[in-house]
């Protein structure tokens, strides 16, 4: 409605602009409007576009990791696989349960894919485009509360799971609601937590000062290595991907909350579980992996800003956050789901006092490399001194956490928390019981 | 070949999550990177079918391109389905032979006593399993399909030894 009034008005305007061009300055008025409308769309089509071929990446991957080959008869090395997936859900039939609360239950998978979705406004993809018209700002929405917004949107996917557990009137469907539940209110803090201290470090909470950080300091993953740590883990569970996938748990909860779910309904918390991984993947390069920065050169990020620099730079985000989507796959097919207990263990009684302390540390250790004025910037080899004492620092504590992780106190066996003696006890029980009973009659 | 079976001790106490992850995680690259996939490709590549495997009847035919039953009513006796019917005749050289010979693919079970007790080594059960039709009558099998059949017969039967002597 808007565009048809707009274009005209850009017509006139051209002229003004072209007067006052400045590559530099960030477009305004009615070309901004047309710009970002251009961007929600692009963003919008190649997130729904990219989210069709991850399932069909997901099914290739499971096979091959399977030693199969995976879908390959629906076009070119099945690559229309996702169109006919898709053709198949809009055809079938919507089925509706008599128990279920219905206005909860359409709402539901909106719910779910709706914050999915709008997450990824605020991620800073490419380095900003000059155009005749000003600089475009390569992120939907330039929000200087950037992080913020994330950390209140991806809060409100688990609104969906849980209507939809409950709405559903399913004793499975409910288990599985509230299960995630707990599981994402238990990892969104450690994740919260995790990236304050990236905060910390970028002094700032946009996320495009927080790239502009990286570039110049270096990235994030060296000096927040346990941050990023804690940051990947919680972003798997927020993102209910194996290992912590406890609200679907096909083999305990029959597909837990979209148990009742058919057809497009189906798809929609498909389409949601896949579009935050795409926005977890994007957070996790963004705060940690530099975001659209191309590595050991400082050519991206100074101007001019040419198309050329846009499309490198966004052929680099691209490739990072492929790298993390495939992360997700492989993580999925190669580990077993967490039990319930060991879930809620790793979170309160690991992640978060391991979180809250990195916060202390990462916070003490700003303050007093800031007081020696180490500088930030980058000084001798390419490497910034801030950056590489933070990271010694990181690598020690890594070190500490993964010794005392790979003792397997946090996750371990049920029995495990009895003793040696305890543990020979039952055994022997057992065994005498098991003696007994072939012997017996 | 019998199913491999890893028996694995459980551990008894502490056990290690990270290390064990990772070592899984490598597992599992080795085999996505793995060139040798195991899936066969279906209707273009076949599976090579056991000397022994029991599928579809087949009827044999003599030098005349006569059906070799006699109708001696052998094989309705033995099946365990009941799922062959066979009406016999007599031609004016007093000769037997089958005037309805069916067989309910449906309710075969395959159990390949039909050849076994056969003493013309008429009936077969054949090395041969994409039976698929538009509807269920295609599925009940008379003579004349039985004997247009030309799919390799299940080596139960040896054919050097027709008579099994």
């Amino acid at each position: 409605m808007m565009l048809p009034l707009a274009i005209p008005a850009m017509l006139q305007d051209q002229a003004v602009y072209h007067q006052y061009y400045d590559p530099l300055v960030p477009v305004t008025a009615t070309p901004w409007l047309l710009f970002t409308i251009l961007k929600m769309l692009i963003v919008f089509t190649v997130i729904m576009v990219g989210v069709a071929m991850l399932t069909l990446a997901e099914r290739k991957i499971s096979a091959w990791i399977q030693d199969r080959i995976g879908p390959n008869r629906t076009g070119y090395g099945g690559l229309l696989q996702p169109a006919a997936d898709g053709l198949k859900n809009i055809m079938k039939e919507e089925t509706y349960p008599d128990a279920a609360y219905m206005p909860l239950f359409i709402l539901a998978p909106m719910l779910s894919f709706i914050p999915a979705l709008i997450t990824f406004a605020v991620i800073p993809f490419a380095a900003p485009l000059s155009t005749r018209w000003g600089l475009v700002e390569m992120s939907v929405a330039n929000l200087p509360i950037g992080f913020l917004y994330i950390l209140a949107i991806a809060s409100l996917g688990v609104y969906g799971i849980v209507l939809a557990g409950w709405s559903s009137n399913n004793k499975y469907s409910l288990l599985g609601g509230l299960r995630s539940s707990a599981q994402m209110v238990s990892y969104e803090i450690a994740m919260g937590m995790a990236a304050v201290s990236v905060l910390l470090l970028a002094g700032n909470v946009s996320l495009p000062a927080i790239v502009q950080q990286q570039q110049g300091m270096g990235w994030n993953v060296f000096p927040l290595l346990i941050g990023f740590f804690i940051f990947c883990v919680a972003s798997f569970a927020e993102t209910n991907r194996l290992p912590f996938d406890l609200p679907e748990a096909e083999s305990e909860l029959i597909a837990g909350y979209h148990t009742e779910y058919s057809a497009m309904k189906f798809s929609m918390f498909f389409i949601a579980e896949y579009s935050n991984m795409v926005t977890a993947s994007a957070l996790m390069v963004t705060l940690f992996f530099g975001g659209w920065d191309i590595p050991g050169t400082q050519w991206d990020n100074t101007p001019p800003w040419t198309g050329l620099k846009f499309a490198l730079t966004l052929a680099f985000f691209l490739g990072k956050l492929l790298f993390f989507l495939f992360l997700y796959m492989w993580i999925r097919w190669t580990l077993p789901r967490f039990r319930y207990d060991q879930l809620m263990s790793l979170g309160w009684r690991f992640m978060l006092p391991l979180a809250l302390a990195y916060i202390v540390i990462t916070g003490g250790a700003v303050l007093v490399l800031d007081m020696l004025q180490v500088p930030r910037s980058v000084q001798w080899f390419g490497i910034s001194p801030f950056w590489a004492a933070l990271g010694v620092l990181n690598l020690v504590l890594a070190a500490l956490v993964f010794v005392i992780l790979d003792r397997g106190r946090i996750i371990s066996p049920a029995y495990s928390r009895l003793s040696p003696v305890q543990v020979a006890r039952l055994r022997a029980m057992s065994s005498g019981r098991s003696l007994a009973a072939s012997q017996g009659d | 070949m019998p199913i491999q079976v890893k028996v694995l001790t459980r551990p008894t106490a502490d056990a290690s999550y990270v290390r064990a992850m990772l070592s899984g995680m490598a597992l599992t690259f080795k085999h996505l990177m793995n060139p040798h996939k195991k899936t066969e490709q279906y209707p273009e590549v076949k599976w090579a079918l056991s000397p022994r495997w029991r599928g579809t009847h087949r009827m044999l035919t003599d030098e005349t391109g006569k059906a070799k039953c006699v109708a001696c009513g052998l094989c309705p006796q033995i099946c365990p389905a009941n799922c062959i019917k066979l009406v016999p005749g007599e031609d004016e050289d007093g000769n037997r032979y089958p005037l309805v010979y069916e067989i309910d693919e449906f309710r075969c079970i395959f159990c390949g006593y039909c050849q076994e007790v056969c003493p013309e080594e008429a009936i077969h059960v054949g090395r041969h399993y994409e039976n698929s039709e538009y509807s269920r009558e295609g599925f009940v099998y008379d003579l004349e399909r039985l004997m247009a059949q030309t799919h390799p017969v299940c080596e139960m039967w040896d054919p050097a030894d027709p008579k099994g002597e």
